[in-house]
């Protein structure tokens, strides 16, 4: 590894705090907040993948492969309840999801 | 020297662009930030030695989420000024909860060293004289078989979920219903008649086609349900 341990660890610190400010910030888009959600899972897998660099051990990055897949389905059916949604009611305002009152 | 310099040219770009994809007016600007970001993360991974976990990112993430974000923000017909209003309001509280998360990170960061006896506890330590990608196979199609295997359920319990829930049922076009037709009989569509000679429509009148049967609708209907196309 060409750097220090920690170095990595402050990126992936740095990008998991933009994506809890993009929920933050965008309230209102579903799209954004997926968008903001790889970037959490991004940053998860770059703290693996430097753990396991920095240790020199290969299971944080067979790891890493069954976080790429869950983030791959997590991101197919969020789509895919985000069109559903956009079908029936003609927007994607999170305020208006509240069919079910919970 | 040269990789440390990469290294924080790419973090550097990973992390504005990702501020970006956050801030971004547009969303289409928001994905192609996005995508941006995966190819910097994958350098990343290529500088720390995970080679195939770099291009399965640039493959997966690049080829074929970022791309499904594409095609849902341009497919759907959405007022995004209006998703943007209330920006302002939410700009302070992100800004302190994401202050504070950076703080406690720091924090943790700073008073935190690995263990020296972490060493002896790895699982499987990396061999120098083989490379990345033959060492990830044999780990996962040995070791990690049902972990590989379950992973491969999610994504097929992915596909079907999302294919469930985006098929459109067209209840107004009309399919083949082939065992009805194959169930028809002469007897229900053909009618002789014994025409006398020299008698014409004045005498005979005029003779209508049967009625089709009709319980093809209630049939065809249940059949849409099931899922027959």
């Amino acid at each position: 590894m060409a750097v220090d341990l920690f170095h990595y660890l402050f990126v992936a610190a740095m990008l998991l705090v933009m994506g809890i400010f993009g929920i933050f910030l965008n309230r209102k888009n579903v799209i954004v907040i997926l968008m903001s959600i790889e970037l959490i899972l991004l940053a998860a897998n770059l703290n693996l993948v430097a753990f396991s660099a920095s240790l020199d051990d290969l299971v944080g990055q067979v790891f890493v492969m069954f976080t790429l897949t869950v983030a791959a389905a997590e991101a197919a059916i969020g789509l895919a309840i985000v069109v559903i949604y956009f079908r029936n009611r003609g927007s994607i305002q999170v305020e208006d999801v509240n069919l079910m009152k919970g | 020297m040269i990789s440390a310099v990469l290294f924080y040219v790419f973090a550097a770009i990973l992390l504005v662009s990702a501020a970006m994809v956050v801030s971004s007016r547009n969303p289409v600007h928001s994905v192609l930030f996005l995508i941006l970001a995966f190819f910097n993360a994958a350098a990343l991974f290529l500088l720390a030695g995970a080679e195939f976990l770099a291009m399965i990112l640039v493959i997966v993430y690049v080829g074929a989420v970022a791309v499904l974000f594409l095609f849902v923000v341009m497919m759907l017909d959405i007022n995004f000024a209006e998703l943007r209003s209330g920006y302002q309001r939410y700009l302070p509280v992100g800004l302190a909860v994401g202050a504070v998360l950076l703080t406690e990170l720091a924090i943790v960061l700073g008073g935190w060293k690995v263990s020296p006896e972490a060493v002896t506890l790895r699982l499987s330590p990396r061999a120098a004289e083989l490379h990345n990608t033959l060492q990830l196979g044999r780990l996962i199609y040995t070791d990690y078989i049902f972990l590989f295997q379950a992973a491969g359920l999610v994504l097929l319990v992915a596909m079907i979920g999302a294919i469930v829930l985006t098929l459109r049922d067209r209840t107004k076009s009309r399919h083949q219903n082939i065992a009805h037709q194959i169930a028809r009989t002469p007897a229900d569509t053909l009618e002789l008649v014994d025409v006398p000679s020299r008698a014409g429509v004045a005498s005979i009148g005029i003779l209508r086609p049967k009625p089709a049967p009709q319980p093809e609708q209630a049939e065809a209907s249940t059949g849409h349900a099931e899922g027959h196309h």
